[in-house]
């Protein structure tokens, strides 16, 4: 396997299970890692037990910004090898890597030992136990810390940052089997990262996508949140639980998903911004109201944080399989706008963006994050502030005639919020007068299905609406998440002289022909590449787009990350032409 | 103070055969609670505990079938006649709140000893109270088998050193799979 | 109990469990719950082959793939819809019911009120923990309202509502709470509730041994056999279960509604109607 698609990156896992903490110390070696200057991103994996069940820490680091998991690990470090084949399909290993174990584990499992491999032995068990109130964990932290190159001192400030708070005491020890481990540690094996010399300039983030996706949505203005638990969705509500009300706004956990879509409705129509958050099955409770919302013009933000369905599918990894629902969902003709963020950083954009979308263009918005993103930790650069001026329109002065729904020509029409005096009407999904009143005439029907379309049709969603870049007459069009194994794919691809164009879309609905037309000017082949098994997307541009005839459309569903090199390989074959 | 149904009544017993049929319920229900336990501890990854309890479901189920063939023909399909699958929990089975994902050894064993003695009072006062001579003698023989495994269970606790602090620290935090 | 076994199967309540291993946390009660059910369908003698368990989305709605009868893993907030269709179509199965206190009142609820109304033969299980346990931690409509949890810091200042009054209000035929400390009580219940034709609801006190490890202990202590003789009365039922501090364990209120089945009431073939259309 290549290393040359990422000469500067360096993938570490830990296994372990039965209250390790390989997790926190994979938080551990990240942080220590982003302090040193370096960049990141943590994903994690585990069995089905709530507590002590195995788990899967990994870890990849940069000098530069990474997006996605890369395509091997470097290193893995095993605490032990209870079921760890469950993990078999997400820890790719190879002759170049080097497999660290303890002993007391015993044999190394079939599937590691067949990736060629080296394994280096340390007892870690026996050394932590050394020390009075030493934990493997952190044994394996200093020999990580040296492998690694990572100074001992940074991971001891990591460890005094997270569990020392909680526990000063243990910090000694602590401390002390860090430099023990890291005395321990087997030598070389592993490449190491070159570490800045100067501290970075410009300010950098440990976020998730979920996270980022809640300040976005506080940027965008959002004052009210009904919601209700489900995964991978949660954290995004428990986040916004916290901060919300500290920016003047009120979080409410609903009794269930048709609550929570309601409750925005009411509280929308009541003059706040607002927003749910929830994943495909959520997604599927809420899509009657999300017609009312459409008829009746009512703005509100749907996060779907997309996993791996049907059903209840692995409610644990990701998928972007719910683009059919969010676009297609509703009963009836109901246009209205879905959004996809490209990367963990872009969950803050895009949030914003679709709560400027939702209030200017007064229709709810469905963005469609998924899990990869929302549960990612990342080390990033803090994003540039965005300023989104829309803002709803709204009934002001003289009220003599108004009428909620007239028919203007952009389409939006001013709403009155209750307690403006002279602008009652009664919002409704019954199709309707522009005053708003019940009607079943033709001529009604269509005005306001028109007004509705043509609201979408002529807004300008400016540049926005994808990330572009590159030339040459092969191009890859993808969406969301894929975005990120696909740019680091395109820059290995230039690299090595290929000509290719990347086109990540992040407005999915409404779609933007003359747009795409222009960015795939000159273009003869088009790669479309996403994760999920009926082709969604590509499905979705051949019904509204015109494409070259040259089409390869390649979709892989959940539950295994689409990999870089993977995508790399499907950009070299499209290049044979 | 819990009011609920407690295995303090001590039961007394027509015949022999029926006092074996009894005794053998009780050993059924411990050896399949081991297992049980076991099966829950190597779920959870912790095969130190899991193997503790396998070794003492193997015990139970050795003196269960001891006990089967004294029992004999007392049984009625493999059961005493009035038995109730409704019935509080057996005094030698272990009550299943009692675990921890992370318990030590030594703390699987103090639950085993515990069950060992409360089995042991159990067959005393059947012992003390019972009419029939024969049904006496046999529940103090029962008391005494129930002793030994108490000071087996003793010997073994000796391999394992007090509980440190801290043995049920997780740094991780519960996870979720729905 | 619906069925009449047409032979004594001489069953063990091992003989209901799955070789599927449970993964609830060590400690959990819903592990009594499974022993429970198990020495319950062995004591009605019911052939595995006849139980039917369906549950929604939860800690609790794992257990039909731990029994060997028949289970439906159903979504979230639905086990009883689903279960209602089941036993109209089958009247000959016997269809328990488990959920967990956020399945079954917070999504479920409104299926909560429904079922207990129609009164169909059904036996509900709700393991009760007061919180959710799946997604970490989320406080649920029987949790205390002081209770301090991420998504509502401080608590959420809401009045847990009493599931015993609503089913009561609603309809239902039998009423009862069991606790986990007591396997052979909860046992008893569940024959009990199976045993008893219409719509039985069966609240079971299920600590959380990962989220509110507080609890098995505090309820150990709390917990009473009611000293109160079950009632007939839904008046007296009512006034009860509303003074009742949830702790109350045993039957509480048994009725003598009849259960809804509804049956075909005849076997013509569809060309019987073309009469109607023919000119």
């Amino acid at each position: 396997m290549s290393k040359t698609l990422q000469p500067t990156t360096l993938s570490i896992a830990l296994t372990g299970s039965g209250g390790a903490g390989v997790m926190t110390a994979g938080q551990i070696l990240l942080d220590a890692a982003a302090h040193c200057g370096l960049y990141g991103l943590m994903t994690r994996s585990s069995g089905p037990q709530i507590r002590g069940g195995e788990a899967a820490a990994m870890i990849r680091l940069a000098t530069q910004p990474v997006q996605t998991p890369g395509d091997r690990f470097d290193l893995l470090l095993a605490l032990d090898f209870e079921n760890v084949e469950r993990f078999a399909a997400e820890l790719p290993l190879d002759s170049g890597s080097l497999i660290v174990v303890d002993p007391a584990a015993g044999e190394v499992p079939a599937f590691l030992r067949a990736s060629g491999a080296a394994v280096a032995s340390v007892p870690m068990a026996k050394l932590a136990k050394t020390i009075a109130g030493g934990r493997v964990a952190m044994i394996a932290l200093g020999i990580l810390a040296k492998l690694t190159g990572l100074p001992e001192s940074s991971i001891i400030a990591a460890i005094a940052a997270s569990i020392g708070r909680k526990k000063p005491e243990a910090m000694e020890a602590s401390a002390n089997a860090v430099r023990l481990g890291a005395s321990e540690a087997p030598d070389g094996g592993v490449a190491r990262l070159a570490l800045p010399a100067e501290p970075r300039s410009h300010p950098r983030w440990s976020i998730t996508g979920n996270e980022a996706t809640g300040l976005g949505a506080l940027r965008g203005g959002i004052k009210f949140v009904g919601g209700y638990p489900i995964t991978p969705a949660t954290e995004i509500l428990e986040w916004m639980a916290g901060a919300l009300p500290q920016c003047g706004g009120v979080l409410m956990q609903a009794e269930d998903e048709l609550a929570s879509i309601n409750m925005i409705v009411g509280a929308s129509y009541g003059g706040l911004p607002s927003l749910t958050a929830t994943a495909g099955p959520g997604l599927s409770l809420m899509i009657e109201t999300l017609g009312l919302a459409v008829a009746s013009e009512i703005p509100l933000v749907v996060i779907d944080v997309m996993r791996s369905g049907p059903s209840t599918g692995i409610a644990t990894k990701s998928e972007q399989s719910d683009l059919n629902i969010a676009v297609y969902g509703l009963h009836g003709d109901a246009p209205h706008v879905v959004t996809a963020p490209l990367s963990i950083a872009d969950c803050l954009l895009t949030a914003q963006w679709s709560v400027h979308l939702a209030e200017t263009l007064q229709t709810p918005v469905i963005m469609l994050s998924d899990q990869s993103l929302g549960q990612t930790r990342a080390v990033i650069d803090r994003p540039e502030d965005v300023e989104f001026a829309g803002k709803r329109l709204v009934l002001e002065g003289d009220p003599t005639n108004y009428q909620r729904y007239a028919q203007t020509e952009s389409g939006v029409s001013p709403m009155a919020i209750p307690g403006t005096a002279g602008g009652q009407y009664t919002a409704d999904g019954l199709t309707h007068t522009p005053r708003g009143a019940p009607s079943s005439q033709a001529r009604d029907h269509v005005e306001q299905m028109d007004k509705r379309q043509r609201k979408l049709d002529r807004f300008d969603f400016g540049a926005h609406w994808a990330e572009i870049d590159g030339d040459g007459d092969l191009a890859v069009l993808t969406w969301g998440s894929s975005s990120g194994p696909l740019r680091e794919a395109v820059a290995a691809a230039r690299a090595a002289g290929i000509q290719v164009r990347l086109i990540a879309l992040r407005l999915i609905s409404p779609t933007q022909p003359e747009r795409l037309a222009a960015a795939l000017q000159g273009v003869k082949r088009v790669l479309v590449i996403e994760q999920n098994h009926a082709g969604q997307f590509w499905r979705y541009l051949r019904a509204h787009y015109a494409l070259p005839d040259d089409v390869v459309p390649i979709h892989c569903p959940g539950p295994l990350p689409i990999r870089p090199g993977e995508a790399l390989a499907h950009i070299q074959q499209g290049a044979l032409a | 103070m819990s009011q609920v149904q407690q295995h303090d009544q001590i039961p007394s017993f027509d015949s022999v055969a029926e006092f074996f049929a009894q005794a053998l319920a009780i050993e059924v229900e411990a050896a399949e609670r081991y297992t049980l336990l076991a099966d829950q501890m190597e779920v959870h990854n912790n095969r130190e505990i899991a193997e503790i309890f396998r070794k003492m479901a193997a015990i139970e189920s050795e003196h269960r079938d001891e006990v089967a063939r004294r029992a004999g023909d007392a049984l009625v399909a493999g059961r005493p006649v009035n038995f109730s699958w409704t019935a509080p929990d057996g005094p030698e089975t272990t009550e299943l709140e009692q675990l921890h994902y992370l318990m030590t050894p030594r703390q699987a064993l103090m639950l085993a000893r515990h069950n060992e003695e409360r089995a042991v009072s159990y067959f005393e006062a059947i012992a003390a109270t019972a009419t029939d001579p024969a049904i006496a003698g046999f529940a103090r023989e029962m008391a005494e088998e129930e002793r030994q495994h108490v000071a087996w269970v003793d010997q073994w606790l000796l391999k394992f050193p007090a509980d440190e602090p801290g043995w049920d620290e997780d740094p991780d935090p519960p996870l979720y799979s729905e | 109990m619906n069925m009449i076994p047409t032979e004594v199967r001489a069953l063990k309540p091992a003989d209901y469990k799955s070789a599927v291993k449970p993964v609830w946390c060590p400690g959990c009660g819903d592990h009594s719950v499974l022993v429970a059910f198990q020495r319950a369908m062995a004591e009605l003698a019911l052939p595995p082959e006849q139980v039917a368990v369906v549950s929604g989305i939860g800690c609790s709605s794992r257990i039909p793939s731990y029994t060997s009868c028949y289970g439906f893993h159903g979504v979230h907030g639905r086990a009883l819809a689903v279960a209602s269709g089941l036993k109209v179509a089958r009247p000959d199965l016997t269809v328990v019911v488990a959920s967990g206190d956020g399945d079954g009142f917070s999504i479920g609820g409104n299926h909560f009120l429904h079922a207990c109304r129609r009164n169909l033969d059904l036996t509900y299980i709700v393991m009760d923990n007061r919180i959710y346990g799946m997604t970490k931690g989320q406080p649920s409509p029987t949790t205390e309202s002081d209770w301090d949890t991420a998504i509502a810091p401080g608590g959420t200042g809401l009045s847990p509502f009493h599931p015993l009054v609503i089913a009561l209000a609603s309809g239902a035929n039998f009423i009862a709470r069991g606790f986990t400390g007591d396997v052979g009580g909860c046992a008893k219940l569940i024959v009990d509730a199976v045993r008893t034709p219409g719509f039985s609801f069966v609240q079971i006190l299920s600590p959380c041994v990962t989220f509110r490890s507080d609890q098995q202990k505090a309820w150990k202590s709390l917990v009473r056999e009611a000293i109160v003789p079950e009632t007939d009365d839904p008046a007296r039922a009512a006034r009860r279960l509303m003074t009742d501090d949830g702790f109350n364990l045993g039957v509480l209120y048994r009725g003598k509604r009849l259960p809804y089945q509804p049956r075909p009431s005849d076997n013509l073939t569809p060309s019987h109607f073309e009469s109607e259309f023919a000119i």
